[in-house]
């Protein structure tokens, strides 16, 4: 059974870099992830999905299945106990297909059997009747073309989010421009490529109820998800976080979870389910690809004067979060520029094509690659240099976004830009193959070999936004063990990689004054957390943590009958001046002292739906980087030399986890740069696997230079700014930029692949 | 699915007989992926990692004999002296972990287009040493690969050693892929030298249904260059030579590449690597 993740640490607080309690275990492979999950007399859970993009179920027959040795059950969307749709948005997507797929991969019948071998051949045995429909697969074709069909009755549009602000085609405002740029971009579908399979473990318990130990990125929506579904009360649905192997947003959605829970039900055993890997690539949903046009227009001083958009995001075959990856690319949609004219259209579509929705940058990604694309265009015109003209627009403190949103919190941007520019550029290099672009390929010694400098520069707003409930619950308990004053911190926030563990003990070592600090693992017995997304945990939960440890400080200094403004430190209480008033010990005796706090930032608004007005956003996050490449431009393929980043995060919470993050990001912008793309032709995938899904390896992620900032947003939990997206964002156009350099091609599409940077794509 | 252990070279050999449908495994770095994706379920594995004739190399005067279960570690660290050319293209292989597990003869025996050691091994003219409880034959690598992943083993045979030529002059390989470490190639060239015989030897993969050589290409340049006087490759000797290498393939469009870029790559290698060995040549 799965052992529960604790902290027991014992020194380092806000600020410090203590060693996360899951290292050590993940680095020697003990780290007990979802997909170890064991009960003894367990059964296999195991998933038909339809091989076709779009089709008519016309009949199912799961009888040669349930005659197979080992076989104890077989079920179908008749199988369901509750509702029959679930979603994270809108309940739209079947729990098991019902009369008709709407993408490849989709779940149509589910197994459950001694043994996975016997699970698999029940699977291959089970009779699906398809009437192969055409698959709906061009986005664009399908939302502005009258005559296309629909994926789900009545329409193609999951949202349309204007952003009207001053007017882009008055003729008196084009007059202003000495340059106008006009271009399409395109971004493919990037997978979140986590390495642990979705996977979970479910025990029917003898309430009637079900226990569920699963991978997931927001344990209380999931909740909220599966309960009805299964036609149970949510206290009898009780969920704990099992060790998670990577999310960045594809564990938003459920994948296995109502799954392997209508298994156990209906068996009555334990059932753990793990998805294969190539399973894995049609179980969760990826990032959205997107069309873009974008029209800049500059007057000749470099101030931009117009920005005209149209994004087109693919949201496949279910709505999962694309409405609120359309906010965002319409909201952020002209980047953290300072624009009088602005006209931007942002949809989401529905296609058969991979299901997308959260991946780490959610929307304000692929408008980055455009807008950022756009401001280096528009600076070549005006022979300017690039990150001279981001300073000219750059947005500060007080600027007003297209939405009408005023930035209340510091943004440096053109600091930042000062910042990067005074970084040195890395030093010539003694020739070495593993620097060449193709490393030990040996497909150069130098021959073709020429360097680009880019730069990029991204906005991503942090929480989530547009009027939505956001806040964060933290159980807090202080009492003496073995001697010692001792916390237990309790919330259901996922840790999923991020470091969001480490950092909870820090926040009640500071605030409560003490080294031993454990952290109970992450279940349903405590409040909401909401999901690692958004860059929101250190904000939400971590505010939440701060609370709920101040809350039982304040109930510590009444017992100890000390001045309301007395602290805890060092064990002891202490009054502002620094007299010790008592020890903790003395004032605790056997009480244990426990508190539960909510937290939750300030209220925001929905965008107009016609104008996109609005205070939408909660905090704003900016990273800027420059890119270094070499590439060989006789074979197009490209190494990254060097990426340096500024990034401001208000507090520097844990310099190791924040580093990891900055370099994580910007790896993953790297490879949303050069080289991850699920490829799909007709609504099916070519290439499910981690041989033909390429990700970065040591030999392509180069070193970084750092530089991070403190400028505090007076808003937010000890002035922090969230930083796991912002890198993401302006890592890929910084390294778009410098192949452009070292090429001189336009180069309109990510993931840039050797065929585009030598003409030979297929025709 | 069973799973069969020989202790020894003449037990493996008599159960390949008895079940000519039991799979070889060494490394297993291509044999459990398959298996691993159910793409494959042999009715038997045939662990060959126990049998100690497999395990060694050893040296005659005009060739290198590699025993099947020699790893690409051990032929980077053991062989990169006096086969460079297989070094080369063993340290392309995967990731360290897949090189430690891999052998040369598990590369053989997938006989994937796209292995990364058959380019090389066609241009040294190496050839496979199979053997059944019939009998032991060596098969030039050239006649080795039939078709995608077909071999001319025989059902009973297994690969016991592949026989690579101590070839006197230098010898290139290079690879194309989308990243700069672990991938599969999207095409591979390899080059060798025969300075005796004054004769380049050639081998192209992944950009045909089996590894070939590039005869006409080896053909011409082999007349072209200036091998007495070891003055420079004559202009447009080189272009011609990557020309004639590209005509060779017949690459397809897949998720790794398009054909047109296979044929343009390999055109660019041919003449890079052409140019490092003959520099290599002259300063020899």
């Amino acid at each position: 059974m799965t052992k529960p993740l604790t902290s027991t640490s014992r020194a380092g607080g806000v600020g410090e870099s203590p060693v996360r309690p899951d290292g050590p275990l993940k680095v020697k492979g003990e780290f007990a992830y979802s997909s170890d999950l064991w009960i003894d007399g367990m059964l296999w859970g195991a998933t038909l999905r339809s091989p076709h993009p779009r089709a008519r179920i016309t009949g199912v027959d799961i009888g040669p299945a349930l005659a197979i040795a080992g076989v104890r059950a077989v079920l179908t969307h008749a199988d369901v106990p509750g509702d029959k749709f679930y979603g994270i948005d809108q309940r739209d997507q079947p729990v098991l297909a019902i009369d008709e797929v709407r993408y490849q991969g989709e779940p149509v019948a589910l197994v459950a059997a001694d043994h996975p071998e016997a699970a698999r051949r029940a699977l291959n045995s089970i009779e699906v009747h398809y009437e192969v429909l055409e698959p709906i697969f061009d986005a664009h074709k399908a939302l502005f073309d009258p005559t296309s069909e629909h994926v789900h009755p009545g329409t193609n549009l999951v949202r349309h989010q204007p952003v009207r602000q001053g007017d882009p085609d008055d003729p008196a405002v084009r007059a202003q421009c000495a340059v106008v740029i006009a271009r399409d971009y395109e971004v493919g579908i990037q997978d979140q490529a986590f390495l642990g399979p979705e996977s979970g473990l479910a025990i029917p318990s003898e309430d009637g109820g079900i226990e569920l130990y699963v991978a997931t990125q927001w344990l209380h929506n999931d909740l909220a998800q599966i309960a009805p579904c299964l036609r149970l009360p949510q206290e009898k649905v009780r969920m704990t976080m099992a060790g998670v192997g990577g999310a960045f947003g594809g564990r938003e959605d459920l994948s296995m979870q109502i799954h392997v829970a209508m298994l156990a039900l209906h068996t009555g055993k334990p059932v753990k389910m793990v998805y294969h890997r190539e399973e894995s690539f049609f179980g969760h949903v990826h990032r959205h690809p997107a069309v873009m046009h974008y029209e800049h227009g500059a007057s000749a001083d470099g101030k931009l004067v117009f920005v005209k958009a149209q994004i087109a995001l693919d949201g496949g075959g279910f709505a999962s979060t694309t409405p609120a990856v359309v906010a965002n690319a319409a909201s952020l949609g002209v980047g953290p520029y300072e624009v009088p004219h602005v006209k931007i259209d942002a949809y989401g579509a529905y296609t058969n094509n991979p299901p997308c929705g959260a991946m780490r940058g959610f929307g304000a990604v692929q408008a980055c690659f455009a807008y950022e694309s756009q401001m280096d265009a528009v600076a070549e015109a005006l022979g300017m240099s690039p990150w001279r003209l981001r300073q000219i627009n750059a947005v500060s403190e007080g600027s007003t976004l297209p939405t009408g949103q005023v930035i209340d919190s510091p943004v440096p941007l053109s600091e930042m830009l000062d910042d990067l520019v005074a970084m040195p550029l890395p030093p010539s290099e003694e020739f070495d193959l593993r620097r060449m672009p193709g490393g030990v390929s040996n497909t150069t010694h130098g021959e073709g070999v020429r360097r680009g400098v880019g730069y990029g520069v991204g906005i991503k707003n942090i929480c989530f936004s547009e009027g939505f409930d956001d806040y964060s619950t933290a159980r807090v308990r202080l009492e003496m063990i073995g001697g010692e004053p001792a916390a237990l911190v309790h919330t259901a926030a996922a840790e999923v990689g991020q470091g969001l563990v480490t950092l909870k003990a820090q926040i009640a070592r500071t605030e409560l004054g003490i080294e031993r600090v454990t952290i109970a693992p992450a279940d349903s017995r405590v409040g909401n957390a909401g999901s690692s997304s958004a860059s929101r945990q250190s904000y939400m939960t971590g505010g939440a943590v701060k609370e709920a440890c101040a809350a039982v400080r304040q109930r510590v200094i009444e017992l100890a009958g000390a001045p309301a403004d007395a602290q805890l430190v060092g064990g002891k209480v202490v009054t502002a001046l620094g007299e010790v008033v008592a020890q903790l010990a003395d004032v605790l005796g056997d009480t244990a002292i426990e508190e539960t706090r909510e937290y939750r930032h300030r209220p925001t608004e929905r965008m107009n739906p016609l104008t996109g007005q609005g205070n939408s956003h909660v905090q704003f996050a900016l990273c800027v980087h420059r890119a270094v490449v070499d590439v060989d431009v006789e074979l197009g393929l490209v190494r990254v030399v060097e990426l340096a980043a500024v990034q401001d995060v208000g507090k520097i919470m844990n310099l190791l986890s924040l580093e990891g993050q900055i370099h994580g990001g910007t790896a993953q912008g790297l490879g949303l740069a050069v080289m991850e793309e699920i490829q799909v032709a007709n609504g099916k995938v070519l290439n499910p696997s981690f041989t033909d899904y390429l990700i970065p390896t040591i030999l392509d992620m180069p070193p970084m230079r750092l530089k991070i900032l403190e400028n505090a947003d007076p808003h937010a939990p000890y002035g922090l700014r969230g930083a796991g997206e912002p890198p993401t964002l302006s890592s890929t156009p910084a390294i778009v930029a410098a192949i452009r350099q070292a090429t001189g091609l336009a180069l309109k599409r990510v993931p840039i692949r050797p065929e585009h940077l030598t003409g030979t794509l297929a025709s | 699915m069973d799973f069969l252990r020989p202790q020894t070279w003449p037990e493996a050999l008599a159960r390949k007989a008895e079940r000519p449908a039991a799979v070889p495994i060494a490394g297993g770095t291509d044999v459990m992926v398959e298996v691993n994706f159910d793409r494959r379920r042999p009715e038997a594995l045939l662990d060959l990692t126990r049998i100690p004739e497999l395990t060694g190399w050893e040296r005659d005067e005009r060739a290198i004999r590699i025993g099947a279960n020699v790893t690409y570690t051990r032929v980077i660290e053991e062989l990169g002296a006096e086969l460079p050319g297989l070094a080369m293209a063993s340290r392309t292989v995967g990731s360290p972990q897949i090189r430690n597990r891999g052998t040369i003869a598990g590369n053989l025996g997938a006989a994937s287009p796209a292995g990364d050691a058959h380019p090389i091994l066609l241009a040294l003219g190496a050839s496979v040493e199979a053997e059944s409880v019939r009998g032991t034959r060596l098969i030039p690598a050239v006649e080795f690969y039939v078709g995608v992943k077909r071999h001319s083993l025989a059902p009973d045979e297994l690969i016991r050693a592949v026989h690579v030529p101590l070839s006197p002059g230098p010898q290139q390989f290079s690879k194309i892929g989308t990243r700069n470490a672990m991938v599969i190639a999207v095409c591979s060239f390899a080059l060798a030298l025969d300075v005796p015989a004054r004769r380049v030897g050639t081998g192209i993969g992944s950009a045909a249904p089996t590894p070939r050589r590039a005869v006409a290409a080896e053909d011409y340049v082999s007349g072209a260059l200036p091998w007495e006087s070891r003055d420079p490759i004559p202009d447009g000797v080189g272009a011609r030579f990557g020309e004639l290498v590209a005509q060779t393939a017949s690459p397809i469009d897949d998720v790794r590449g398009s054909a047109a870029y296979r044929r343009h790559a390999l055109a660019v290698l041919a003449r890079r690597n052409l140019a490092w060995a003959w520099k290599e040549y002259q300063c020899a």
